[in-house]
């Protein structure tokens, strides 16, 4: 043990104690184990702190932040577009999605409407968005489980829909292009049948996938009855998305939203799909199913686009008038809301940003509680956090 | 929803909404100081400061609202710091002196958002029906800077508490473990509080609305200076 | 072997040719279907193409790794048992040793024909266990201590199905000596029709079943890879170990692999002879010398069916739980070898 005489080295040390204060208190029996920041299955930077009595787990409490960056802060000081770019990357697997709900507030308290043509881009977008997330979900329960392949197919397939989002937006992973009052482009020639191409492939990927993983007598074995989460204690915590319908709640904001939003889900024909079971393995079907119905979505919606204008006559300097708005909308990972508080300036005063992931993962302490560590990884994988999304 | 008529003053008529908020006013009676109804958009209820658990308890167990949304806080006061985009520079390096001083000097205003406010600090939650598909944003005052805990209701508000308590410096009383969620132990300060810089701010000035960098052998000086006329 | 290649070498002379031909056994079909398996069969099924860079299509790319874990710093976690973590991956590669041993390659071609060959066999295999519980317990890390109690539960557990399954095959060889197992498949007959012999993969299928099973928990592999949980302990018992002791870990998985395979195509597939209608139809003996030759090849073939399999079933399945794989090894696959024993001595008093 080396002499600490450095004043810099005792106050980190001293910062690492209090740090280290929790660990101490959990220490009391059992082993203490740390599942992360650096791991393989946390979905980024998460720490878990898992207090264990041989394979069973007495404590769990994650701890996060690590990713923090300030969103609500940093929207503050930038004009709407700008908070645009900015939110694009709170969950950015289905980057999209993200922006879609601070235009609907903005738009809300402008009072300005996009055009068909630009509510139903945005929408397509949004549903292609959720594809690629959850496409990405799909294989990546798999490698959790230790079924290394089907990841690989996740990414090579989700790959068309991302060349097609490129096409469209020109960003893959940050597109950037909804604007208050519409869209920032049209679509590229050629755009829709491409698209019909790629949902063909999505198709056949989810088909794969049910085969492999959800047909699988073992995949059953780890998911079923692992991490049972009963409708009422979801909702008290807020669950949302595919969470809450995996435990048997019917509601999906794309159908059930008591506000006007500017997405076009009630000229589709589309069901919701639920779960009665609440256990991991139908948090995995719901999200499958759930892929196979955005095809469907995105493939009626590209058959019925309207001609017309993609931008509403807004004024090139955005000031959004005075008010509170919320809107929340079903993004690939649950219910993402914002709400936006504006005194008439350029920017906006205060953004609230509700994140579904952060709501899914505050039930994990509770849900953790006596779980084997391998089903601690299970419930992790099927509850589907984005770490941007919790830490923002 | 088509947008009112502009002739028609009478102002449409929102039946759920209104029936929650009478539901609302008659279970709580004079904990709710204020509220606010966007036809077809949201309501908002401001309640007491006492009455704060109360709310969530009435709303979950009496009227059914069982779906918890988030909970959060909302900090009134004007920035001190020269955030607005049309500013030439910020504020408080000092480049700007009447605006400066007088940051100082005014106090920071009370709340002026829906349903009104008096203090600085304002928390908001807000609580969703599955069956009725209706939400409804709480607010309350924070004057002391401390207020009841919603943890006993809806267990979820524990995280949300303990990002509003180390981001506002708001106390919840009654919740099981306030540390802080996001920030590192040793942080000090709160920085959601609009009096608390943006640190990205003070390391590089926000140089003032720039249309178009002009090109390096075009200007005299490195960087640009401002050009407001260019932004409109 | 007293005479090597039909030459005579003197006492010194013929053990340094063992020990290298031990070596050669071991080493070189490890490093060969560490390319064919880990880099380029996994790469294709994930639709990739795997390393493409050292050598023509990466065919160099296992001497560039072993290049790489050579020349790196040899790192003690310092609370670790410094004896005891540097001796645990040889003791794992010494039951890999000792099982080459007994693996009849051609019909003077096996290093030690013991009488009881398959009995020593089975009861080396388990020396492997001792190598894993000493690198779970030195590290003196808690995510190798995990790792290394799941592997002794499982190994052990699965030792029985192991021998269970195996002795099927005794019965019907009627002898535990390697090269009597594979001369009673060459010469047994199925019904009555001897054209092929009496593979026992054909006659004992659900002890080849039980066999392989038990083989792909005993190397950890995928779906009974708990031990090294890479989602979840990163890489259990072997986390601490680094450089060459983890290329050690590594080589050993491969080199246990093929030793098992070997174990299974002597048992199971025939050994090193081919059925008896292609050997009437070439006009050869099976006790020729060519098949001294020959041989080790058809072994070579039949092992590499064999890891196909394992490695194709590793990289397809989800893994099991602890408690499931237990339950299945105690709950399943115990009772069906017992049944398949019961079944087997009926048939062979019957029949």
């Amino acid at each position: 043990m080396t002499e600490v005489t450095d004043r810099r080295q005792l106050a980190y040390i001293a910062a690492q104690a209090s740090e280290a204060r929790i660990n101490v208190e959990l220490e009391a029996e059992g082993m203490t184990l740390n599942i992360g920041p650096q791991h393989p299955a946390t979905h980024g930077t998460l720490r878990i702190v898992a207090r264990l009595d041989g394979e069973q787990v007495m404590d769990a409490e994650p701890m996060m932040g690590y990713m923090h960056r300030g969103y609500e802060k940093l929207a503050e000081v930038r004009t709407y577009p700008q908070v645009t770019a900015l939110v694009n990357r709170i969950d950015w697997l289905g980057s999209f999605a993200n922006e879609v709900p601070f235009i609907l507030a903005a738009e809300q308290l402008m009072e300005v409407e996009a055009p068909p043509r630009a509510q139903w881009i945005r929408t397509i977008l949004f549903e292609m968005a959720r594809i690629a997330n959850l496409t990405l979900f799909l294989g990546d329960m798999g490698v959790q489980l230790g079924a290394v392949t089907p990841v690989f197919y996740a990414f090579r397939d989700r790959e068309h829909v991302l060349n097609q989002i490129e096409a469209a937006t020109g960003g893959r992973f940050h597109p950037n292009f909804d604007r208050i009052g519409g869209v920032k482009d049209d679509l590229p020639a050629g755009w829709i049948q491409q698209t019909r191409q790629s949902l063909d492939k999505i198709r056949s990927f989810c088909d794969q996938m049910e085969d492999l993983l959800l047909g699988n007598a073992i995949f059953e074995q780890r998911t079923r009855g692992v991490g049972v989460i009963p409708a009422d204690v979801a909702q008290a915590y807020g669950l949302s998305g595919a969470n809450i319908r995996a435990s048997g709640v019917d509601w999906d904001l794309r159908r059930d939203n008591p506000t006007e939003t500017g997405l076009v889900y009630d000229q589709v024909d589309w069901k919701v799909w639920t779960h009665p079971d609440g256990d991991s393995f139908a948090r995995y079907w719901v999200r499958l199913q759930e892929v196979r119905e955005s095809c469907s979505i995105v493939d009626q919606l590209l058959g019925s686009i309207p001609k017309g204008p993609i931008m509403a006559k807004v004024p090139r300097i955005i000031k959004v008038p005075a008010g509170e708005a919320y809107v929340a909308t079903e993004n690939p990972l649950g219910i993402m809301g914002y709400y936006v508080v504006s005194k008439g300036g350029l920017e906006p005063f205060r953004v609230k940003i509700r994140s579904a992931s952060f709501s899914n993962m505050s039930i994990t302490p509770w849900l953790l509680k006596g779980t084997y560590v391998p089903d601690v990884i299970t419930i992790l994988a099927s509850l589907y956090f984005i770490l941007g999304d919790i830490d923002r | 929803m088509p947008s009112p008529d502009p002739e028609n003053t009478e102002v449409e008529v929102d039946e759920p909404r209104q029936g929650l908020l009478d539901s609302i006013t008659q279970h709580l009676g004079d904990a709710v100081v204020a509220s606010h109804l966007a036809p077809g958009r949201e309501l908002w209820v401001r309640v007491e400061t006492s009455a704060w658990p109360e709310a969530a308890s009435v709303l979950q167990r009496r009227l059914g609202y069982r779906f918890f949304d988030w909970l959060s806080a909302i900090d009134w006061m004007e920035s001190p710091y020269g955030r607005s985009m049309d500013a030439e520079v910020d504020k408080e390096l000092g480049l700007v002196e009447t605006e400066a001083s007088e940051a100082e000097t005014v106090a920071p205003t009370g709340a002026d958002g829906y349903a009104g406010g008096e203090s600085r600090m304002q928390v908001l939650a807000r609580v969703h029906s599955i069956d009725a598909q209706l939400g409804v944003t709480l607010k309350a005052d924070v004057p002391d800077m401390s207020i009841g805990t919603w943890t006993n209701t809806f267990p979820g508000a524990e995280w949300h508490e303990r990002e509003a308590c180390e981001m506002f410096g708001i106390n919840f009383e009654g919740h099981p473990g306030l540390r802080p969620l996001y920030l590192p132990s040793d942080f000090q300060g709160n920085p959601m509080r609009k009096d608390y810089p943006l640190l990205a701010r003070i390391i590089k000035p926000w140089p003032g609305i720039v249309d178009v960098e002009p090109m390096p052998e075009a200007s005299d000086q490195g960087a640009s200076t401002t050009n407001p006329e260019a932004a409109s | 072997m007293t005479s090597i290649l039909a030459l005579d070498y003197g006492y010194g002379g013929s053990v340094g040719l063992k020990l290298l031909l031990a070596f050669v056994a071991v080493l070189i079909p490890a490093g060969g279907t560490v390319y064919l398996y880990l880099f380029k069969m996994v790469s294709f099924m994930q639709s990739r193409l795997g390393p493409m860079e050292a050598g023509p299509f990466g065919s160099m790319q296992l001497l560039a790794e072993v290049g790489k874990s050579a020349q790196k710093e040899d790192i003690f976690p310092e609370s670790a048992d410094r004896f005891v973590f540097a001796a645990a991956p040889y003791v794992v590669m010494v039951s890999t040793f000792l099982l080459v041993l007994v693996v009849p390659f051609g019909p003077d071609a096996v290093f030690v024909n013991f009488d009881t060959g398959i009995f020593f066999a089975l009861a080396v295999s388990s020396v492997s266990v001792i190598g894993i519980l000493m690198a779970g317990w030195a590290s003196a890390s808690k995510y190798s201590l995990l790792g290394g109690l799941r592997a002794a539960g499982q190994l052990i557990a699965y030792e029985l199905p192991l021998v269970l399954a195996v002795v099927g095959v005794v019965v019907q060889a009627e002898s535990m000596n390697m090269q009597d197992i594979v001369s009673a498949q060459y010469n047994g007959e199925i019904f009555g029709w001897a054209a092929i012999g009496n593979p026992f993969i054909l006659t004992q299928f659900a002890g080849f079943l039980i066999f392989m099973i038990a083989v792909q928990a005993e190397l950890t592999q995928t779906p009974f890879d708990m031990p090294i949980a890479e989602s979840e302990l990163v890489a259990g018992y072997m986390t601490e170990y680094s450089g060459f002791r983890f290329l050690m870990f590594f080589i050993g998985e491969f080199a246990t692999a093929n030793i098992f395979a070997f174990l299974g195509a002597t048992l199971f597939l025939g050994g090193w002879t081919v059925p008896p209608f292609v050997t009437d139809a070439l006009g050869v003996e099976i006790t020729d010398n060519i098949f001294n030759f020959i041989g080790p090849a058809i072994m070579g073939i039949k092992m590499l069916a064999l890891t196909f399999v394992v490695y194709w079933v590793r990289f397809t399945y989800p893994r099991f739980r602890e408690d499931q794989l237990q339950r299945f090894a105690w709950k399943v696959l115990i009772p069906l070898s017992l049944v398949n024993i019961v079944v087997t001595g009926l048939f062979k008093v019957v029949l």
